[in-house]
């Protein structure tokens, strides 16, 4: 994937402390890498579990027309903290690294 | 997840008349229904919060509940004649443009009754190449088929013919192309063991074909994705040689005894009918609007408007989610009680495990205002929006937007459930753009309590309105397209919502009529006057656009197909069509970004005497709009900017700027004739908003804030701020009748 470094937990961190934004050009640049999926299947999104208050974690199906798959175990209060789960997902993906 | 789904006839009513509202309740379950007026729909902690007024009226009731079914898909009719109870032998041809053959089992041209297994079906197997299937009506049915697959938007020549005589069926798949890549010329034949292709009552069916022979369009199934042209029926077992006449016009004399059906997609485009030219006019009608004024097989670039050359337009887009008109049964209708004060309403239902809110939008009684400000309602842009999927399904979506795709319960159920229609932003599910965009279906994101966009953000102005205690009448698109100048004459002042982008070509006209009668315009939005659309002359509630050569697109139309097919204009931004924006309120789109907001600065034009009215109450270098619940600031998501080279007026005062703009911003594609880097709002200045304002003729004006975040950011501090002072200054200058000059 273009514009990832492994060694640059720098910047994953500095997304983890602010994920809004505004982001370094460097950053920003990866955050564009981790988020351009060319294939939309199983591209993770969160789904608004409860109006203005909860958010579950959920993954595009392969096929239009079938069903969401929702992560339960997965539900958020904000969107800072969504965001925050998806782009450890991404980046773990893309590296093999985890994120604390 | 929604339970309760539904739609009204009319979006626009006077009181007096009539509007019918069409419910499904998906689990069957009954409902409660009242009216409502809406005032704020946005219920968003950090928004104004929603407000809504309950309206007795004689429907508030409870209601049984039925679901009434979504039946997509487009294809086309020709009702049974006794002519084809003649058919024996026959030969079925069409020049054909698949989308999808990988797919399998969709139908081309057929005469089939799936009941008795009689007439005959030329279809696409699950090889993806063609198939023939007859059947005698005794439950003896023969098939034959190409096994070759057909390659997705190559044009081919199909035909299959059958001799009673010799009952010898024959089948072909020839590309156009001489590609080698798409192989040769197919033919095949078999001997049957069949004395004809019994007869049927089923309909001639194209693009679909209906399993129950007594409902076609409810029973349709197999759609088609793809076009077809010149489909062709004859009476007789034709040779190659004579099938090769029938492809092009006029039909050969020779051959014409011969000749059942000879339809010509050409014919009549901005119709929803097929016409056929042979002798026995069996003409037909095409159901869910597939798309018309289509490049067809003889399509060669030397011209580009059907108009000119209909002949190189024969061929009609089918797709399997097309949709019109749903068509549900009305669950209730309400006349307009004669005191409902003109405005924004619902009918709200409530089941026990959903609710939905219907908008509709009440004028005043005919020949009569009841303010001097009517709120244009941008129902064309809400249209062209309506349902749309795009944003979870496109792979730069969520690049371009800056955070992660947030999905409410609305966006899971039309990811989930087919049927409900695409919108203008669209793709179908073969990939090709969508052109056609109804409001004769459910309308999940036309509605309050949804993201702010399209309906549910311009509740802000209502809100603005009804706080600061300002009467107003509304009026829609489609009154303006419909009326013409006549829908906004009355009035001193026209506000627009946050985002009036699309116009067909009578609205713009009427716009441009109501400035020159000294109508003053305040234009609270962003990305407006943008695209033009077509409304259907006949068919109601349904509007076209082409997205042609340039502008913001998720999909983009394909070159020779730029032209409007319900009324022949071309399409595409009105920019490039002889009216831009700018010309219409001084400043048009530039640039868009969605991860946060700016503000505005107020520039040395803001302190010309012309424009002081607008300031009263602003300090010299205090920021405008760094506030707002629309990502922080008043200057945001849609940009637009001044321009004298694209027809701003030569008068026209830039009193305020924004500026600091985030790296997520771009400037438009029409912005910019190539590529380079400088393009974002950290670096390009281009990128902003300006606040335009200037005189028109016989006293008129035009106020312009070039942001679709501008009016979110009314509410704050309970509408003490100001953009909400600025907004207001205005508005009270305009209400004034004495002339805007610029003298003053």
């Amino acid at each position: 994937m273009t514009g990832i470094a492994p060694e640059r937990r720098d910047l994953a961190e500095a997304f983890l402390e602010n994920p809004s934004g505004p982001h370094s050009p460097e950053l920003q640049r990866l955050v564009n890498a981790l988020r351009f999926e060319k294939d939309m299947t199983g591209k993770h999104v969160v789904v608004e579990t409860k109006r203005h208050e909860e958010w579950t974690l959920a993954q595009l199906p392969a096929v239009r027309y079938s069903p969401l798959i929702l992560h339960h175990d997965q539900v958020f209060t904000n969107l800072e903290d969504a965001e925050r789960a998806i782009f450890r997902l991404r980046w773990e993906a893309a590296t093999g690294q985890k994120l604390d | 997840m929604r339970k309760l789904l539904g739609y009204s006839d009319q979006i626009s009513v006077r009181p007096g008349e009539t509007i019918r509202f069409m419910v499904s309740s998906l689990d069957s379950t009954p409902y409660k229904a009242d009216i409502v007026r809406l005032i704020c729909g946005d219920d968003r902690p950090s928004g104004p919060g929603y407000k809504e007024v309950k309206v007795e009226t004689p429907i508030s009731g409870e209601y049984e509940g039925r679901a009434q079914p979504i039946r997509d898909g487009s294809c086309a009719i020709v009702p049974h004649q006794p002519v084809f109870d003649t058919l024996s032998s026959f030969t079925v041809q069409a020049m054909i443009w698949p989308t999808t053959p990988q797919r399998g089992a969709q139908t081309l041209l057929c005469k089939w009754c799936e009941s008795t297994r009689a007439g005959f079906h030329l279809g696409i197997d699950e090889s993806g190449g063609v198939i023939i299937t007859i059947g005698d009506g005794s439950g003896q049915v023969e098939t034959l088929s190409v096994g070759k697959p057909l390659v997705a938007r190559e044009w081919y020549f199909v035909a299959a013919s059958f001799d009673e005589g010799t009952q010898e069926l024959r089948l072909y798949q020839e590309p156009l192309s001489h590609n080698p890549g798409l192989g040769e010329p197919i033919a095949v034949q078999g001997h049957v063991g069949l004395a004809l292709a019994g007869a049927n009552t089923a309909p001639f069916m194209i693009a679909a074909h209906g399993a129950d022979v007594a409902n076609p369009v409810a029973s349709a199934q197999h759609h088609y994705n793809g076009k077809i042209d010149s489909p062709r029926l004859a009476a007789r077992a034709l040779e190659r040689s004579e099938m090769a006449q029938l492809v092009k016009g006029p039909i050969p004399e020779r051959l014409s005894s011969d000749i059942i059906g000879w339809w010509d997609f050409s014919c009549d485009i901005p119709s929803a009918g097929i016409t056929d030219l042979g002798s026995h006019q069996l003409h037909g009608e095409t159901v869910n609007l597939p798309t018309r004024a289509m490049r067809g097989f003889n399509w060669d670039g030397s011209e580009h408007s059907w108009l000119h050359a209909p002949e190189h337009y024969g061929a009609i887009h089918f797709h399997d989610d097309d949709l019109y008109d749903a068509g549900w049964d009305a669950d209730f209708e309400l006349v307009i009680p004669q005191d409902m004060k003109s405005g924004i309403y619902c009918a709200r239902l409530i089941g026990a495990q959903d609710e939905e809110r219907i908008p509709f939008f009440v004028r005043p009684p005919a020949n009569t205002r009841t303010s001097n400000v009517v709120l244009l309602i941008s129902t064309a842009t809400f249209q062209a929006y309506a349902n749309a999927r795009s944003d979870i399904s496109m792979p730069l979506a969520e690049v371009k937007e800056g955070h992660i795709h947030t999905l409410s319960t609305d966006d899971v159920f039309l990811w989930e459930n087919k049927g409900y229609g695409l919108s203008t932003y669209d793709k179908h599910s073969d990939e090709t753009g969508v052109c056609y965009s109804s409001r004769l279906r459910p309308i999940l994101n036309m509605r309050p309590r949804t993201g702010l966009w399209s309906l549910n953000a311009d509740t802000h102005v209502t809100d603005w309105l009804e706080t600061i205690g300002q009467s107003y009448d509304v009026v829609t698109d489609e009154d303006l397209h419909d009326e013409g100048l006549s829908a906004l004459a009355p009035y001193r002042v026209v506000v627009t919502g946050a985002h009036p982008e699309y116009w067909s070509t009578p609205m713009m006209e009427a716009m441009a009529a109501y400035q020159q009668q000294g109508g003053r315009l305040m234009y609270l939005g962003g990305n407006g006057f943008y695209w033009r659309i077509a409304y259907h002359d006949e068919l109601p509630g349904v509007l076209e656009v082409r997205r042609a050569e340039n502008g913001m697109r998720f999909q983009s139309t394909e070159p020779g197909e730029y032209y409007q097919s319900f009324n022949g204009e071309l399409g595409g931004l009105w920019r490039r069509l002889g009216t831009p924006p700018n010309a219409i309120v001084g400043a048009g789109t530039v640039a868009t970004g969605f991860d946060s907001a700016s503000y505005y600065r107020r520039t040395a034009d803001s302190h010309d005497p012309r424009a002081t009215f607008i300031f009263e109450g602003v300090g010299e270098d205090e920021l405008i709009g760094d506030f707002g619940s629309l990502l922080g600031g008043a200057a945001g998501v849609e940009l637009d900017a001044a321009s004298r080279k694209l027809g701003t007026p030569p008068h026209a005062l830039v009193v305020a700027r924004s500026e600091g703009h985030s790296q997520l911003y771009f400037l438009c594609p029409e912005e910019t004739p190539f590529h380079h880097p400088i393009m974002s709002g950290a670096e390009n200045d281009r990128v902003r908003a300006d606040m335009v304002f200037y005189e028109t003729s016989n006293g008129g004006g035009v106020f312009t804030t070039g942001s679709i975040s501008w009016c979110a950011s009314l509410a704050t501090n309970d509408y003490d701020n100001n953009v909400a002072r600025i907004s207001g200054n205005v508005l009270a200058r305009f209400l004034d009748p004495a002339p805007l000059s610029t003298e003053s």
